[in-house]
């Protein structure tokens, strides 16, 4: 689905991404982790098309989208980020219809879609009629979700979707994503920096840092043949971590 | 036809902001009406630049003018007999009338009790005491004819010099809190504050004889006029003139009704002074101050926004049209209206477009810093999704920046209701109007009559905008959050 070749990004002198390399397969779901300051944002910001690599091609479908406008393209990718990104001045229904409007579905195509995420991401219809500070951490994500799969996207990128959320709603909502992810069969990669979270939800994590891969593999793999220190101190913070919690 | 075009329209009288100004400009103007041409009186519009560009830009067609301030300040280098000064006037397509009868020259006075302290009898007198502290009306002490040529030819050292109202210099030196102001030798309160006028021993002033100057496309289109104000022609002695000034300046008798009483007293001509009650001024200024406020503030809000947005999108373009608004708004307001008089003349239009310039620096930033403090991820988010520019600029942006938005309007309107007080500088009315003439007659109750309607107007529109701000920010934004 989404295909990198040696691509570099730097913010004046601070290389961001040094010649990545990586491709997301269809239908796979990718989790990307690593220390702040690895690249992952950055990796996000171009596949999401709001960023431009200085060197190396990224492709979409095939589609080159390191050069020009992917504003047709963008309907193929859900995007949700860590508050859920949802717009205060609209309402739940406002925004998880917005885009759909936009393109002109009529009335009853948008209420028939929205019902069926509804059902999918359990929410209850009234979620929908408040504004996003009405509702609590958990539903925002959930309704962000459903704007993200409004359009029927191909690909969903998820930015931190459980980071600001307490452990309970956390715990809760990740059993649930990982369901939807797998009813729904659609690409899909997130960001997190909770290593078990990256394991409950693929088999394939890419570990950064400083801009670059270090590994690619399942989280045992990780875990019994790190590919360098780096890795297996990485791999014991993580557990150190969880212990704590 | 073209003079039939204009007999429908009357004849405009104007006069400048002091009192004996606006009592000659209500003289000509019933002599006008009593001949049978409709004529008004645009009183206190301003100082000597505002009235002559006026005239000449045919905003209005006659007012009174003194000989002095003809060859010094307007037509400089003109020789002093009235002949030249025909001639030269008739150069702009203006003409004049002869000499009034009474001649209002500069002078400088000091308190009797101080006079005969120090003995100061003379300007020359001064320069023996370098401490007085002179305070002179802001129009004299920047005259090539005023302080400037005194204080050479008297070579006067004193540097405690302050420019102030030329009303409120009566106020301030009766107080004692300054020594020696400029006078003009018609001023009712010389007599009143006991003030000694001090002689000019060099002959430093020049002759103020006092005329009317008109445009000479009146002795076509209302020749009635002309022949009507001919009659003032060496009709006013300098008694005459300071017991007019006194009349009104000292008891409060308002211009129209001291000018009706001297037509009645000198030529038997019965005139109907035109005097508004309190309530109908109230309401004549309330409406002008809401048309100079409304339609200047509504202008403002359809230009700052899209600028707003220009500064946002295009954060180069931003950085000038910033530049720019920042610095309209630091003219001061009365050098901005001068300037526009040569180009819209006066009146209610340059006095709008004042105050429609002023509005903008509020409404731009707001809406800069508002569409700029939206957070980072709503903005992503709302490209992502695949929103066109316009859409999301419609439909995310401004909504979002909505609340900043209208602070900038609210910023504005308050400030405009204000500033729009200047409106009465170049006759465009509004509450200012009884303020100046409140400052030039020393009568706190007009003053008021402008400033507590201002102030209630302000007050109005503070909270009329919490009302809209209820109809313009989206629900959403109001809310508390619940986490």
């Amino acid at each position: 689905m989404f295909r990198l070749d040696s691509v570099s990004k730097s913010y004046g002198s601070e290389q961001a991404l040094d010649g990545v390399s990586l491709t997301i397969a269809p239908g796979d779901t990718t989790a990307l982790i690593g220390p702040s300051g690895s690249g992952k944002s950055t990796l996000f910001g171009l596949l999401t098309g709001l960023m431009k690599p200085d060197t190396g091609i990224i492709y979409f479908r095939d589609q080159d989208i390191s050069r020009g406008s992917i504003r047709e393209l963008r309907q193929h990718i859900g995007y949700v980020i860590q508050d859920g990104g949802l717009f205060p001045h609209l309402t739940g229904h406002g925004n998880v219809s917005l885009m759909a409007a936009h393109l002109g579905w009529s009335r009853s195509k948008i209420t028939s879609r929205v019902d069926e995420l509804l059902d999918l991401t359990r929410l209850s219809p009234e979620v929908l009629a408040r504004y996003p500070a009405e509702m609590s951490g958990g539903q925002q994500q959930r309704v962000a979700l459903v704007r993200a799969l409004m359009l029927d996207a191909d690909v969903l990128l998820l930015d931190e979707p459980l980071g600001s959320l307490d452990p309970i709603v956390r715990a809760e909502l990740q059993q649930e994503l990982a369901k939807i992810f797998r009813r729904l069969r659609k690409t899909v990669a997130l960001i997190t920096h909770d290593l078990a979270e990256a394991g409950y939800f693929s088999d394939r994590i890419v570990l950064l840092r400083n801009g670059r891969v270090v590994q690619t593999g399942s989280i045992n793999e990780l875990q019994n043949s790190p590919a360098d220190d780096f890795v297996r101190q990485f791999v014991r913070a993580q557990q150190l971590a969880g212990v704590g919690q | 036809m073209v003079t039939s075009a204009f007999a429908t329209e009357p004849v405009r009288v104007g006069s400048k902001a002091f009192t004996e100004s606006v009592i000659l400009g209500e003289l000509a103007t019933q002599l006008g009406n009593n001949a049978g041409t409709p004529t008004i009186h645009r009183a206190q519009l301003g100082g000597t630049r505002v009235l002559w560009e006026a005239l000449l830009a045919g905003q209005i067609d006659i007012y009174p003018e003194y000989t002095g301030t003809i060859i010094q300040e307007l037509i400089p280098g003109t020789p002093g007999d009235t002949a030249a000064i025909d001639t030269a006037l008739r150069q702009h397509g203006i003409g004049m009338t002869r000499p009034l009868g009474f001649n209002d020259t500069y002078a400088l006075g000091v308190p009797e009790t101080l006079a005969r302290q120090l003995s100061l009898r003379s300007i020359s007198d001064l320069a023996e005491h370098p401490m007085l502290r002179f305070g002179f009306s802001n129009e004299f002490l920047n005259r090539k004819d005023g302080w400037p040529v005194v204080k050479t030819v008297y070579s006067l050292p004193q540097t405690n010099v302050t420019g102030l109202d030329h009303d409120l210099a009566y106020r301030a030196v009766a107080s004692g809190s300054i020594d020696v102001i400029d006078l003009y030798s018609t001023d009712a309160e010389i007599a009143y504050y006991h003030l000694r006028t001090l002689d000019d021993d060099r002959h430093v002033f020049s002759a103020y004889e006092a005329v009317y100057v008109y445009r000479l496309d009146l002795r076509d289109r209302a020749p009635a006029v002309i022949k009507a104000i001919t009659r003032l022609e060496g009709a006013i002695d300098a008694s005459h003139m300071i017991e007019m000034n006194a009349l009104s300046k000292l008891q409060k008798v308002p211009e129209a009704n001291v000018a009706s009483q001297f037509l009645l007293t000198q030529f038997q001509i019965k005139s109907t002074p035109h005097v508004d009650g309190m309530a109908a001024q109230l309401l004549l200024r309330t409406r002008e101050h809401l048309l100079l406020v409304g339609v200047s503030l509504a202008a403002s809000i359809i230009v700052a926004i899209p600028l707003g947005v220009l500064a946002f999108l295009w954060p180069r373009v931003g950085q000038v049209i910033l530049a720019v608004v920042a610095a309209i708004y630091t003219i001061p307001s009365l050098a901005l209206l001068v300037f526009m008089i040569p180009l819209l003349g006066i009146g209610t239009l340059p006095a709008i477009i004042a105050l429609f310039l002023y509005g903008l620096l509020p409404i731009v930033r707001n809406t800069h810093a508002g569409l700029l403090g939206i957070a980072p991820g709503l903005r992503e988010s709302a490209i992502v999704l695949g929103l066109s520019p316009s859409a999301r600029l419609l439909k995310i942006e401004l909504p979002l920046a909505s609340p900043s938005i209208l602070a900038g309007i609210k910023t504005a309107a308050v400030i405009n209701v204000g500033t729009a007080t200047i409106g009465a500088l170049i006759g465009a009315g509004g509450y200012g109007q009884p303020i100046l003439t409140g400052i030039r007659l020393a009568d706190y109750r007009l003053i008021l009559l402008g400033a507590i309607p201002a102030a209630v107007l302000a007050l109005m529109v503070q909270s009329g905008f919490g009302l809209l701000e209820r109809c313009v920010v989206p629900r959403g934004l109001r809310v508390k959050s619940r986490r």
